[in-house]
């Protein structure tokens, strides 16, 4: 942030200028060809400005914004680590960036060798080793997951399996994604351990049981003590089981959702494996899978025959789930990030920011309250506010906001929906123990202030470009894009 | 997300376990959403109503209602054709929180199986539930 | 030793795992199942900066990109040139390492540029309101027909058209093979839009989708399709090029109910097919059932305008079965690059581009309409056109890639009916003197 960025910042529409251009293209080199009137349209409106005028426009912009190059982005389940500069040069090369995804395979066999590769290196470390780096999301790595298990549930002709079994901490992405499969979703019980509950479990596997999808370490950033056993219930039902793999950073090279008895499982390229958040998106979500799954995956997936890289549709595929071949360039990322890793300190990843969640909540334990004090967290822990707001009637939101004052992003708040007033923590490992501190103090300075002083709180931020938002009118009154001044109608006037 | 207002339980009317309350009016019911479930919404930002004319049964849904961090289906207390519906919560969907039970109504039944209303709930015994926490 | 994006040293860990009151960091592993615990990854070693950077420079070597070759392909992707003001602004960190923005007092950077970016798709379309956009225009497409599904009165069944985008139809039928909805239109894929309404178009149809350009290049007047569309209930969905809209009428002058797009020709890289731009924009009556994330404009406690997240109950992180999709995050970056590349042309400057495309798309259609055994086949179109060659079109393509040309797409699989069809596409990119190589490597071909 710098000294501008408190400055309101005009609309670019509020700044044009009639007459100015940002632009400069060449004269047409070619003989003329009148353009046909009829299909022209009347006018266009766009800003009117100078190259200047953009770059200020958005670089004032940008320091409006808090961001992971600035500090610690505790986002809860969003594993907010830092992005290497490498992968940004990476995919600024001309042989990655401006590659046409529909010319010949033979004129593109770098990048297919590269997609061959991830693909390779995602099983082996999914241990799950049939791979389709088509999605372009998590939620779209979710629904192609359960579309290959429904897949493989209709080819056995198994054709009454109708429901999902979807434990009550899940991410939202889970229940959404079984509907739009056509599938009826089924919540199971967390208990007070922060498992799922094995006997509500029981109780709800059927043989209408399609899948379980859950999230190993839950959303409670606990892993799940039982997952064998989970696994097991389901498979002896004959469901098979889904990993929602948002939270694969905790167990990196530790353990293997396959050999926990995952069937299907996706990874968010953009958590786990450094791709930038980019404001909200793009993401990546390769889909691992069993091996006698390859056959339902979606189209196409890289194979190689000889030094030969060529796509191909396998022989039972769902189908095709986004245009082209998958966010590449967010693939190109995450192979730099594993090459730079190795075999030899991939395990690094999880092992430090499992430390560094559990530090960070040693530190401050003894004034908020952990979700499952008894246990050891993963990768991200849970407090709860109840008592914050039971006695100082400050909620969870004017904590977060407050957190903002000392300078940090907030934590994900209020989820997992089955915790009140939570607090969900996620540093990452690319966290220094001298950033952990000074966010412990500040978290722990915020607790007496809550206390001494909650007016504090509720007034939070104080020293941002805005204070806190009026979300009520927003959604009453949606103003969704810029509308020019009403100017008076000329004709309605006459 | 409770304003600390009273919450109120007007006694001349019947309602259901998913807190929408019914007048009945001749062979017309009067639907719409409790003071208690306005309140927990907290600040309503839109409401979605069928299209009159439409035969529902009881316990099936007829709309939602949107609050900025919530969005819940609304049901049918009772079965029947849907005669009316309250447009103008289209412009002032706030008009749910102000006046729950009065100018915040949502839905005209008519006609509607009266046999329905024999498994709504009175006012005291709606009142009590909540309070015991048995429905929330 | 850490790795060296990780900043804790030896000493910090014991300290820490002091603090813990742990010995060891396994120990805070001992809840994962022992058997299972650290595998032997069959992986390569760690590789250095310069190592790596060989090792991707390598691979990139391998393949013929828009830097060095002359490009004429398109097929739902193009290639344009990307003024400096995208690259420089969208990798400031401030942008590229922020996520979605939560908390808006400190996110009103990707806000306010993602308002921008839905008011400027609106005056692109001519729409009421556009979302924060979709991953791609397939997936753009397949939340279309759901959207026209749940918004139509009528029945549930989905029209399309033979000359929508392969690739966009075929998403379709993926996303909504667990749903009970009907998909018609392209069972015979030479048949016309018009054949295809002619065929199915009916009380039951919830909403048609097609493309303008379509994927074949035509251009058309869509006003009385859309009319017919609409004197059945159904919605009218349109699949546009973005730059073309730069000259030509956009579908909300043709009384279109839901525009999606491919806005990677709006500053977006090439980049081997992603991450792309899905547009998605619709009539306000349309707002409510819209799926995927919206900014919108209010005020904070003191008055001053500011930008948030909105109508988030249509969302899944809240609604959850019952959401709209199960969609999460945008494509943001990407609407960020469409936007700073929107905002350095301008009015005007998009206008321009779009003419030049236009030109020399059809001084290249003149010039190969000359040559003996091609033949043009597409009459009204903005940059792309398809040519009947005298030969399978992968045999000539092989032989234009020997001159440093890539040339057009094979048509044969898509359109059996054009089995020597080569779909070919013209950008501001290309020179006349491309133009003129290319048109006498063909001729030399005949």
């Amino acid at each position: 942030m710098s000294i501008t960025a408190n400055k309101p910042e005009p609309l670019l529409y509020e700044q044009s200028n009639p007459g100015s251009i940002g632009y400069a293209l060449p004269e047409s080199d070619v003989p003329h060809t009148p353009l046909p009137a009829h299909l022209m349209r009347a006018d266009l409106n766009l800003p009117e400005v100078a190259e200047v005028d953009v770059v200020r426009h958005f670089t004032r912009l940008s320091q409006k914004n808090y961001c992971v190059d600035l500090g610690i982005y505790p986002l809860g389940s969003c594993t907010m680590k830092y992005n290497p500069k490498m992968n940004e040069d990476a995919i600024q090369l001309t042989g990655m960036s401006q590659v046409h995804p529909m010319q010949p395979p033979e004129t593109a066999q770098g990048v297919m060798q590269l997609m061959y590769e991830l693909q390779e290196y995602l099983g082996e470390i999914s241990g799950l080793p049939a791979v389709t780096l088509q999605p372009a999301a998590g939620a779209q790595g979710e629904l192609v997951g359960i579309l290959v298990i429904r897949a493989y549930h209709l080819k056995r002709g198994d054709t009454g399996r109708s429901e999902v079994l979807i434990p009550d901490s899940a991410h939202g992405t889970n229940p959404a994604t079984s509907a739009m499969a056509g599938y009826r979703v089924v919540e199971v019980k967390s208990d007070a351990r922060g498992n799922m509950d094995l006997d509500d479990l029981r109780s709800k596997v059927s043989d209408k049981t399609a899948a379980i999808m859950f999230t190993n370490p839950n959303t409670l950033g606990l892993f799940e003590e039982h997952v064998r056993e989970v696994n097991k219930i389901v498979h002896d039902a004959g469901g098979l089981v889904y990993g929602d793999g948002a939270n694969l950073n905790a167990i990196i090279g530790i353990a293997r959702p396959g050999d926990l008895g995952f069937d299907v499982i996706h990874s968010n390229l953009h958590k786990t494996f450094s791709v930038p958040h980019g404001g909200g998106g793009p993401g990546s979500g390769p889909v691992m899978a069993r091996p006698d799954l390859a056959e339902f995956l979606p189209t196409p997936i890289v194979s190689k025959k000889g030094d030969v890289y060529a796509f191909e549709t396998p022989t039972n595929t769902i189908g095709r789930i986004k245009s082209f071949w998958g966010n590449f360039l967010a693939l190109v990322r995450a192979y730099t990030y594993i090459r730079s890793y190795g075999k030899e300190h991939l395990r690094e990843i999880a092992e430090i920011s499992v430390l560094n969640a559990n530090y960070l909540l040693a530190l401050v334990r003894d004034v908020y309250d952990p979700q499952v004090p008894e246990r050891t967290c993963k990768h991200e822990f849970v407090l709860n506010g109840t008592r914050f707001k039971k006695e100082y009637g400050v909620n969870t939101l004017d904590v977060a906001k407050r957190i903002i004052d000392y300078g940090f992003y907030p934590p994900t708040i209020y989820f997992p929906l089955i915790v009140p007033e939570c607090l969900m923590i996620e540093p990452t490992e690319t966290q220094s123990k001298a950033s952990l501190d000074e966010f412990a103090a500040a978290l722990l300075k915020i607790a007496e202030e809550a206390r001494t002083d909650p007016q504090l709180l509720h007034n939070a931020p104080h020293n941002t470009p805005v204070t806190r938002l009026d979300d009520v009118k927003a959604a009453r009154e949606p103003v969704l894009n810029y509308k020019p001044p009403q100017i008076p109608d000329q004709r309605k006037a006459a | 997300m409770s304003s600390g207002k009273e919450i109120s339980y007007p006694t001349d009317l019947k309602y259901a376990a998913t807190h929408e309350w019914v007048r009945v009016e001749g062979d017309t019911a009067t639907v719409g959403i409790s003071d208690y479930a306005q309140d927990a919404l907290g600040d309503i930002v839109f409401v979605e109503l069928p299209v009159v004319g439409m035969e529902l049964r009881a316990k099936s849904g007829f709309g939602v209602v949107e609050s900025v961090k919530a969005a819940s289906d609304v049901f049918m207390p009772v079965g029947g054709s849907i005669s009316a519906t309250n447009d103008e919560l289209a412009n002032a969907p706030e008009t749910v929180n102000a006046d729950a039970f009065g100018a915040g109504w949502m839905i005209k039944i008519s006609p509607f199986n009266a046999d329905d209303l024999a498994k709504l709930m009175d006012a005291a015994t709606y009142k009590s539930k909540i309070e015991s926490g048995e429905i929330h | 030793m850490s790795h060296r994006f990780i900043p804790i040293t030896d000493a910090d860990r014991a300290q820490m795992l002091k603090t813990i009151g742990v010995s060891s960091v396994d120990t805070l592993f001992d809840d994962v199942p022992k058997e299972a615990q650290y595998p032997d990854l069959n992986l390569p070693p760690a590789l250095s900066e310069m190592d790596l950077l060989r090792t991707l420079r390598d691979m990139a070597a391998k393949n013929a990109n828009a830097g060095e070759h002359a490009y004429f392909l398109g097929a739902g992707a193009y290639n344009h040139f990307v003024p400096a003001t995208v690259p420089h602004l969208i990798f400031r960190s401030e942008f590229y390492t922020a996520y979605t923005p939560y908390q808006p007092e400190i996110s009103q950077g990707t806000l306010q540029t993602i308002f921008e970016y839905q008011s400027m798709i609106c005056d692109l379309t001519g729409m009421d309101a556009a979302n924060a956009s979709h991953y791609d225009a397939a997936t753009a497409a397949a939340e279309a027909a759901v959207m026209a599904i749940n918004s139509a009165r009528t029945g549930r069944k989905i029209i399309v058209s033979p000359t929508l985008h392969p690739h966009y139809r075929e998403t379709m039928r993926t996303y909504l093979q667990g749903q009970d909805i009907p998909i018609v239109g392209d069972e015979d894929t030479s048949l016309s839009l018009d054949q295809v309404l002619d065929k199915h178009l009916d009380n039951q149809t919830a909403g048609v989708l097609a493309a303008n350009p379509d994927f074949l290049g035509n251009v058309r007047d869509f006003k009385p399709l859309a009319d017919r569309i609409h004197a059945v209930g159904a919605l009218s969905i349109i699949s546009v090029y973005p730059i073309s809209l730069g000259l030509y009428q956009p579908p909300g002058d043709y009384d279109a109910d839901i525009v999606i797009g491919e806005g990677q020709s709006l500053g977006n890289a090439l980049g081997f097919g992603g991450p792309y731009l899905g547009i998605f924009a619709c009539k306000e009556k349309y707002l409510r059932r819209v799926a995927g994330r919206l900014v919108g404009e209010t005020v904070d406690k003191q008055g001053r305008r500011g930008f948030v997240l909105t109508l988030q109950a249509r969302e899944q992180h809240i609604r959850r079965e019952k959401a709209t999709s199960n969609i999460c995050t945008n494509e943001a970056l990407n609407a960020l690059a469409a936007c700073v590349y929107l905002a350095t042309l301008g009015k005007q400057g998009l206008r321009d581009v779009a003419e030049l495309c236009y030109q020399k798309a059809h001084y290249a259609a003149s010039e190969i309409a000359k040559l003996g055994g091609y033949r043009v086949k597409t009459q009204e179109f903005f940059n792309e056109f398809v040519v009947e060659c005298p030969r399978p079109v992968a045999e000539i393509n092989r032989a234009l890639y020997k001159q440093g040309i890539i040339g057009g797409y094979d048509l044969s699989h898509d359109y059996p009916h054009l089995k020597n069809g080569m779909l070919i596409a013209v950008t501001e990119l290309n020179t006349r003197s491309q133009i003129d190589a290319l048109v006498s490597a063909l001729g030399a071909l005949d």
